[in-house]
């Protein structure tokens, strides 16, 4: 990995975000709130949609919101109209890989601010049920015939991840405690349960063993939003930019049966090239609070295992010990992540990235962390356990 | 709470039950595909007709791929040639489904998992593997639960030949070996 050289041309700032609230059924259409997200973004960094010179959009499967091509549907809402617009889509691994790619357009000199904008709306695909949209991510010819449901891999995944590292269901409950929890701090979140415990997730409807309810976020609906700039505009438009301090996303194999899945091989690799980016040899020490991706429980501690934050099988034995709570030696998602305030799958991602963004200015209100944050971390997943999306932000 | 709370503003409208306006369009026709099943797995297809499970190898890194590909996708070079793999192998992730693939509840949970499928004369280990997903039969709840199951060995159930049409579902499950 080493000897690769990293080569841009600017440095690259976020400086403002937005979000709408996260709900499952809003009244709004995908792209009303596309641009309740990016108006409140603009807003947040003092800019109008005539300042903007590119936008990225990011949104997941066309077939939640029943729309073909939901880049150019949603370009409007998103401020793209009459500039260069571009989707981006890797699955759950979206949310940010849109703001990776905003950083390529101001990282190449080819525009000086960008507005970044993802959207999900899962809720409409509601019949017979929104799994049922999740039919098409399946190898047709293997695994199709099987009549699978989506959940069936992620089971597959957890169990196999239990099995391997001695993990109890208890531990991994924990996690879903912790961000429902959290979640409340959180002014958008969707679940926000201040009283839920480990014996509410066990008892929960299981689903596909051992995947039960409260192991999974919800269907949500919801947008959010960046604006990033080249350094020289950033220090124009605030006093208090915050720098994307490295990016990288890489991709695995859709043959799935064939790998191990107790480790996360695609989040390793995207987190060593942003770590290489970022200067970060120890991230376990440099980063001060992450945002991984937890769209189930397990998740969250597999994620924190492939981005070096915790060693392999460690990350449930840290989450008993306190570590990973808000107050904690290493906050992980403190805004309540996607068990907590929601899941529209590429608005979750972007919420992520905004969720640091606030933390290292100190303007996460109550969901602040207790220790003092220079550098935060987001990622994202997506497919079958095949897309990695992660970025480092810091002071 | 101290400070600002942001986002400031979470505009948007949450969902009333009672005055939620929707519009529901009809789907003319229903949107079916045929697919084609490619080189590998059209031959793989036609091997599971025969009650074979066929794969590929690569010379240059050792892989074996079950299901197969005509290249390998590690050293992006053909393909070295056919293997056969034996319908036998050990199970290394396994789940208990209690939901259909609409989401509605299953009267009976079915038993699916990953299946490491062995090959004469080859080793593998648990980073690339020729595997297929599919149902485990002979198994109880608590073999899955207690992961009991994970290491177990299995072998196919094969339909009878003449209600094979060259699919994965020619195999009906993996059934567990009692010794």
């Amino acid at each position: 990995m080493t000897g690769r050289n990293i080569n841009f041309k600017h440095r690259v700032a976020v400086v403002g975000a937005g979000m709408t609230l996260f709900r499952s059924r809003m009244l709004e259409t995908p792209q009303e709130l596309a641009w309740l997200a990016a108006k409140q973004a603009l807003d947040e960094a003092g800019l109008t949609l005539k300042d903007i010179d590119c936008v990225v959009i990011g949104s997941a499967p066309d077939a939640f919101d029943g729309v073909h091509m939901k880049g150019e549907y949603l370009a409007e809402g998103a401020g793209g109209i009459h500039k260069p617009t571009v989707r981006v889509f890797v699955g759950g691994a979206t949310g940010v890989f849109v703001p990776i790619a905003a950083w390529w357009h101001v990282a190449s000199g080819l525009c000086k601010r960008v507005l970044a904008v993802a959207e999900e709306k899962m809720s409409h695909a509601a019949k017979p049920h929104t799994q049922y949209v999740f039919r098409y991510i399946w190898d047709p010819i293997v695994e199709k015939p099987l009549n699978p449901n989506l959940i069936w891999i992620f089971a597959m995944e957890m169990h196999r991840y239990m099995h391997k590292c001695n993990v109890k269901k208890e531990d991994i409950a924990l996690v879903s405690v912790k961000n429902k929890r959290n979640a409340c701090g959180h002014p958008s979140a969707q679940l926000c349960m201040p009283n839920i415990t480990v014996d509410d997730v066990l008892k929960s409807e299981v689903l596909v063993w051992p995947v039960q309810l409260y192991d999974i976020s919800p269907t949500t609906d919801g947008a959010a939003a960046l604006v990033l700039a080249s350094e020289e505009e950033a220090r124009r438009i605030t006093d208090t930019p915050v720098w994307v301090k490295g990016i990288g996303w890489t991709l695995d194999t859709t043959h799935w049966t064939n790998r191990d899945l107790a480790y996360p091989e695609y989040v390793r690799r995207a987190a060593e090239m942003a770590y290489r980016m970022a200067g970060i040899d120890n991230p376990r020490k440099q980063i001060d609070v992450a945002e991984p991706y937890d769209p189930f429980d397990y998740k969250e501690l597999h994620h924190m295992e492939g981005l070096g934050l915790a060693k392999k099988c460690e990350a449930p034995i840290l989450t008993r010990e306190g570590v990973t709570q808000r107050d904690g030696d290493l906050p992980i998602n403190p805004s309540g992540g996607l068990l907590g305030v929601g899941n529209p799958i590429a608005a979750a991602g972007l919420m992520k990235v905004a969720e640091i963004f606030w933390q290292v200015r100190g303007e996460a209100g109550a969901r602040q962390v207790k220790k003092p944050v220079y550098t935060g971390l987001a990622q994202a997943w997506g497919d079958l356990m095949q897309a990695g999306t992660v970025i480092v932000m810091g002071i | 709470m101290s400070g600002a709370t942001k986002p400031l503003n979470p505009r948007g409208t949450k969902y009333e039950k009672v005055d939620f306006p929707v519009f529901e369009f009809p789907v003319v026709g229903k949107a079916r595909y045929n697919y084609t099943t490619g080189q590998a797995l059209g031959r793989f297809l036609a091997g599971l007709k025969e009650g074979k499970i066929l794969g590929t190898y690569c010379a240059k890194c050792g892989r074996v791929f079950v299901p197969p590909r005509m290249y390998c996708s590690y050293c992006f070079r053909e393909v070295d040639g056919w293997i056969e793999a034996r319908d036998e192998g050990v199970v290394v992730t396994a789940v208990l489904s209690y939901i259909s693939a609409t989401r509605a509840r299953l009267e009976k949970p079915v038993a699916v998992g990953v299946i490491k499928l062995d090959v004469p004369g080859r080793q593998f280990d648990d980073h690339f593997f020729p595997g297929l997903m599919h149902y485990i039969c002979g198994a109880s709840e608590d073999d899955v639960k207690s992961m009991r199951i994970f290491g177990a060995r299995v072998k196919a159930k094969w339909k009878p030949p003449e209600q094979r049409t060259g699919s994965i579902t020619d195999i009906e499950c993996f059934e567990v070996v009692r010794p």
